[in-house]
């Protein structure tokens, strides 16, 4: 089975090029006049079928050649083919001389209503037309019948464009030539439209089929079977083409096919060629223009065989055993038990009396065929991606998949406060870290003389961290508590890097803000980070705060200490915009281990009666994310993950979702790059939505192309990279234009303020003062800002502007000017 | 910049020869030369004959003192080169007038500057402003020069920084993984810190190198290295250990002087060169420069601008409205004026300004600042609108609602 006939049946433009080809396939063997060689063969046929059949037998020497002709010679079919057509000899020659006017009464009929006939209809009739033939195997007449179905309709033309869902009333008038029949197309064809051999033959065939069918349903149905019985087989051949030993029982089948193939093959092409290069046939008789309406056949309808053979391509599950029934129930859809709707007419013209019950299966190979035309278009040849994505739908999974509770939390507070000894003992207590590390821990610390750092070592895994006992950048550990599984990001308190807390500060649900308790810290942390990490925390979109009180050792587990903390941080909190209801405080202490995972045994703290840490942590509710958004994930860390994952991304999906085989754009860079994998909470997953911490394995992009602070998004819906934006935000500090770092998350750069549009009224929101020259801390106000780069930020999302190592403003972003 | 002669009328007609010394020169002859002047330098231009007999013609190169009359100024600050292209205004045996003409000013060439009055679109001349600025581009005290490290994890930017301007030599970004728990995985970010240190310190040993180029191998200078938290603190410990195991004899020269001082800033974007240069460290070094005064009165100005009490005024119309009030006068009063403003195309910006800083400095009795907007503290200025003032008493509304009062770009349009 050549490849040039299995392409042709795929009807594709490239087809055109073998016109020529087939054109001399049918010059062969088309032409009335008989070559010297088939006349010879034609003699020896006609004497081998004559005495097969005994001279007896009704049938006359043309019949004989027809027949051989129509069976290449094979005698054995033609014998086979004589008896058969000899049983129900009603009256086939007059059918015979009958037919041709109908037939071409038929197809006036049909071609004089173009564009009439709705899609289903049109598309039913060139299928039907065609599959008959290859059951009859026979070569011409596929070819009449199938010009007898050239019945052309433009809705079924341009069934899948998009313009053909114009409104009626705004559609042009589109006359649509009709196309005439061309009997004899083979045959040598003259002016009048005489019925060629060939036309003639398959009218003949035709007839015997609707006879046929007519008397046994059932036997038809066997027929249609058998049919796709044989295609399926053939279709395993495909298969194992490889082998070059093929069974004997399928042989048989397979040489029918490949003609059939090749028959279905020369129908459809020499419709096409012809049409629009009538000449080449020596063709007489009026063809139409070379108009739209003249070439229906161009994007040919595949033929059930086609679907089969093509299927491969698409990577179809087919299966290899005898077990046929996924392949048989795809056959089904094109029952050849049904007469086409041609011979219906036929029928009906030849007075042969049409059953009424004819229109029932009619209908059913109607919606059959639609069906059939669906699963075609599924079976669209996609390119292959290097990763192969799943097609999940993330959202559904999403919600079938029942889980726990999730939440981040990050923990703020002023340099030294405990922050990270507190969260290193609430791991150690929880069992998420084991007493051998810690003890290891607590035996390097000591070495260092730095005893007390021990379990902040557990968060503090950097060498310079260490070094120095002083958090540097964002630490992130797990942990569950029954309900919850959380992940803390502990933040470090030093002023120098309040950019690192802020990043942790945005993928955080709720915030711990640790205090230290003992006497003059905690009024040095008010003025210092304290203040500025709560008014970070706030303006960045934390609604809730749990305040632990730490180092309450240090001051006797004091009950005034605890309330004059309480007090004054109430009366800030409350003034930074957090509602009393999302404050509450803990006393506890980090180092000593009390009221972390269990109450303080100390007697001198037995005043306090409230919830521990981990029960306040508890309480926390878990947010509500934007899943169904285009995804945007800011990327925390560009690592190389392991040998297997040369280049791996982690950040927290903000909007969105992504699974394996997706393609993202990295966003100011705008390439693209291809997921190859994703661990969610450090374990390999299929997909992620947002809120979830994950690690992205990406493949197809050069690490130069990402950064932390630059943004994942998807390839449909990117982020915009932005030069100037306006957002309204609240002054800490006095605003004039000036230079100031721009932050959200980990995306940190330069920029300055360079319009302050007005003073707005807090409540209202109206313009109070329009271009004030300065702005005095606690106003809010409209700023427009230029950045040095362009840089992937969209509304709303919240931005701190920072300068001199102060953070002046934070708010949300507004509208984006585009400025290229 | 060497001044060879100089005859300027009392007028303001007259014209200059100079000779550019150094990069910095290139910076001072960018502001002094304004489209309408003659400039004279040295030119290689390709001439094309015609012989008069076949028709045949041959080109060739020849080098000629050319005259042009200047349409447009281009300078990069990077490569310290200035382009000045125009139309010829002097005929010579090559070149016909009105052909126009690129001249490239090189080191140790001399050109001559010509300014005129009046004429047919009315030149200034030397004005005030253009004398100033070439007796500060002939006063040979050369200020110290210092090599910037502004540096944050991941990101650095080298810096020259010198009387006149600032000048953003290279920008390195390197990636360097975050910290995450688990064993052994600081290592990467360790690995990557070193990746970082290595690069910054290779492209600023090459940067050091050009710097030095012809110039005595004495020549001192601070290199800062500025960084939030402890990542220059970091880089210096890189590089005494580099320059102990395997550095140059220049590095090593650098480190036995002590010419690195790690100094604090909040972050690694250039515009943190501010603090940087505002840190005592530096302010000792660099105590007389024009530049430290100039910063001292950026943070003057905008200390007073934070108590809100009406002596500190920017913009240009605010600016102008105080100015004609008397409040820009003796006793305090200072108009912070970017120099970008004088380089306006319009003849009639420039005039304005011109006579801004005229009546301040001789009317009023003021101090005029005239800021390099290539520094970090124009750059400041330039936000404002280019232009500000401290006032010696304050004036509590201005009522402006022109659109220039909070000029959304630098001064340079402001009209």
């Amino acid at each position: 089975m050549s490849n040039r006939r299995v392409k042709s049946l795929a009807a594709d433009e490239d087809d055109y090029d073998d016109y020529d080809n087939y054109d001399d396939d049918y010059e062969d063997g088309g032409n009335e006049e008989l070559s010297p060689e088939d006349k010879e063969q034609m003699r020896q046929g006609t004497t081998k079928v004559r005495e097969a059949v005994g001279s007896a037998f009704p049938a006359t020497d043309k019949e004989i050649h027809d027949a051989l002709w129509h069976y290449y010679y094979d005698v054995g079919k033609t014998v086979a083919y004589l008896k058969n057509k000899q049983k129900p000899s009603t009256a086939p020659t007059k059918a015979k001389k009958d037919e041709p006017k109908s037939k071409l009464s038929t197809s006036f009929c049909s071609t004089a209503l173009p564009g009439i006939s709705r899609s289903d209809r049109g598309g039913q009739d060139g299928l039907q037309a065609t599959i008959p033939q290859k059951d009859a195997d026979g070569r011409q007449e596929c070819i009449s019948s199938t010009i007898y179905s050239t019945e052309f309709s433009a809705a079924e033309f341009f069934k899948d464009c998009p313009w053909l869902r114009i409104p009626e009333h705004r559609k042009a008038e589109i006359l649509i030539e009709p196309v005439y029949p061309r009997l004899g197309l083979l045959g040598g064809a003259s002016a009048g439209g005489k019925m060629s051999k060939l036309a003639a033959l398959a009218a003949k065939r035709r007839q015997k089929e609707s006879e046929r069918s007519e008397s046994t349903a059932t036997g038809s149905s066997e027929s249609q079977d058998d049919y796709t019985t044989r295609l399926n087989k053939l279709r395993l051949q495909e298969i194992n083409r490889a082998k070059s030993n093929t069974s004997r029982d399928a042989d048989t089948p397979m040489r029918e096919g490949d003609k059939a193939v090749s028959d279905s093959g020369v129908s459809a092409d020499i419709l096409r060629q012809d049409l629009p290069d009538p000449l080449s046939h020596g063709q007489t008789t009026s063809t139409p223009d070379l108009s739209v309406s003249v070439e229906p056949c161009i994007r040919g309808r595949p033929s059930p065989f086609a679907s089969i053979m093509t299927s491969h391509d698409a990577d179809l599950f087919l299966p290899t055993s005898p077990d046929l029934l996924a392949v048989g129930e795809n056959a089904k859809s094109f029952d050849f038990a049904e007469p086409s709707p041609d011979d219906v007419v036929m029928k009906a013209q030849n007075a042969k009396v049409a059953a009424p019950a004819k229109t029932k299966p009619k209908e059913s190979a109607r919606t059959k065929t639609t069906s059939l035309a669906h699963g075609v278009q599924q079976l669209s040849v996609q390119e292959t991606p290097k990763v192969k994505s799943k097609n999940i739908d993330v959202l559904a999974e999403y919600k079938k998949v029942k889980r726990k509770k999730a939440a981040n939390f990050v923990v703020i507070g002023h340099v030294d406060a405990g922050k990270s000894t507190l969260m290193g003992r609430l791991l150690f207590d929880l069992k998420a870290v084991d007493q051998r590390t810690m003890d290891k821990y607590r035996k390097e610390a000591e070495r260092i003389g730095k005893g007390s750092f021990a379990f902040a070592w557990v968060l503090d895994q950097g060498t310079e961290e260490r070094e120095r006992g002083v958090t540097i950048d964002i630490a992130t550990n797990k942990f569950e508590t029954d309900r919850t599984s959380f992940t803390i990001l502990d933040a470090p308190g030093h002023k120098d890097f309040v950019p690192n807390m802020i990043a942790g500060a945005s993928q955080a649900d709720f915030a711990v803000l640790v205090i230290d308790a003992s006497m003059g810290n905690f009024e040095s942390g008010l003025k210092g980070q304290t203040k500025e990490h709560a008014l970070l925390v706030r303006s960045i979109g934390v609604q809730r705060i749990i305040v632990a009180v730490n180092k309450m050792d240090a001051v006797d587990w004091s009950e005034e200490r605890f309330a004059e903390i309480r007090q004054q941080m109430s009366a800030f909190l409350t003034s930074a915009g957090f509602q009393s209801k999302n404050v509450t405080f803990v006393p506890c202490s980090g180092l000593e281990g009390g009221n972390i995972l269990a109450k303080c045994s100390d007697p001198k703290a037995s005043w306090y009666t409230g919830p521990t840490l981990v029960e306040e942590l508890d309480q926390s509710e878990p947010s509500t994310y934007a899943l169904d958004k285009p995804l945007r994930m800011t990327i925390n860390d560009v690592f190389r993950g392991s040998v297997l994952n040369p280049l791996s991304v982690s950040g927290r999906i903000e909007a969105g979702n992504v699974q394996v085989g997706e393609q993202v754009v990295v966003m100011p860079s705008g390439e693209k790059a291809q997921i190859r994998s994703l661990e969610v909470d450090d374990e390999p997953q299929d997909w992620a939505v947002a809120g979830q911490n994950v690690v992205l394995n990406l493949t197809d992009i050069d690490p130069i192309h990402l950064k932390t602070g630059d943004v994942l998004c998807s390839a449909v819906s990117p982020i915009q990279n932005v030069s100037e934006f306006r957002a309204k935000v609240l002054a800490f500090e006095h605003l004039t234009p000036m230079n100031i770092d721009v932050h959200k998350g980990r995306l940190h750069v330069p920029g300055r303020i360079s319009q302050l549009v007005g003073v707005l009224d807090k409540s209202t929101g109206m313009v109070v003062k329009k271009r004030p020259k300065i702005v005095q801390p606690g106003n809010v106000v409209r700023v427009v800002v230029q950045l040095d780069q362009p840089v992937p930020l969209e509304p709303p999302s919240r931005v701190v502007l920072r300068a001199n190592g102060e953070t002046v403003a934070a708010g949300l972003l507004e509208k984006n000017e585009m400025r290229p | 910049m060497r001044l060879i002669k100089r005859h300027i009328d009392d007028d303001g007609t007259g014209s200059v020869t100079l000779c550019p010394e150094e990069p910095e020169d290139m910076w001072h002859a960018y502001n002094l030369i304004r489209p309408r002047d003659l400039l004279t330098a040295s030119a290689i231009r390709r001439v094309t004959t015609e012989s008069a007999s076949t028709g045949s013609t041959a080109s060739q190169r020849v080098h000629t003192n050319l005259t042009i009359r200047v349409k447009s100024v281009d300078f990069d600050p990077q490569a310290g080169q200035l382009h000045v292209s125009g139309q010829i205004a002097r005929e010579n045996r090559y070149t016909k007038i009105g052909q126009f003409h690129t001249l490239d000013l090189e080191l140790q060439r001399n050109f001559t500057l010509e300014k005129q009055v009046g004429g047919i679109d009315g030149g200034e001349g030397w004005d005030s402003v253009a004398r100033a600025q070439l007796e500060e581009a002939i006063d040979p005290a050369r200020g110290t020069e210092a090599v910037a490290v502004v540096m944050q994890e991941g990101l650095a930017n080298i810096c020259f920084i010198t009387q006149h301007q600032t000048v953003l030599r290279q920008r390195i970004e390197v990636s360097v993984p975050r910290k995450r728990s688990g064993a052994g995985r600081s290592a990467d970010h360790d690995k990557g810190l070193e990746k970082f240190f290595a690069t910054v310190l290779d492209t600023l040993t090459r940067q050091i190198e050009g710097l030095m180029e012809g110039k005595d191998s004495s020549t001192n200078f601070p290199i800062l290295l500025a960084s939030p938290g402890f990542t220059a603190a970091g880089f210096l410990k890189y590089i005494t250990e580099t320059a102990a195991s395997k550095g140059s004899k220049l590095l090593q020269d650098m480190v036995k002087r002590k010419a690195f001082v790690v100094i604090h800033s909040s972050s690694g974007h250039l515009h943190s060169l501010n603090e940087v240069l505002n840190s005592p460290e530096v302010l000792a070094r660099l105590q007389n420069t024009k530049y430290a005064r100039e910063t001292a009165l950026m943070d003057e100005f905008f200390a007073l601008l934070r108590k809100d009490d009406g002596r500190a005024w920017y913009g240009p119309k605010e600016v102008e409205t105080a100015v004609e009030k008397g409040a820009v006068g003796r006793g305090g009063g200072v108009l912070l004026i970017s120099n970008s403003l004088f380089r306006s195309q319009d003849i009639a910006t420039r005039r304005r300004w011109v006579r801004l800083v005229d009546r301040v400095r001789e009317v009023e009795g003021g101090e005029v600042r005239v800021l390099s907007g290539d520094h970090e503290s124009g750059k400041r200025l330039e936000g404002l609108g280019g232009i500000a003032a401290i006032l010696t008493f304050p004036i509590e509304e201005m009522e402006s609602d022109g659109e220039e009062s909070n000029g959304s770009d630098n001064g340079s349009e402001a009209s």
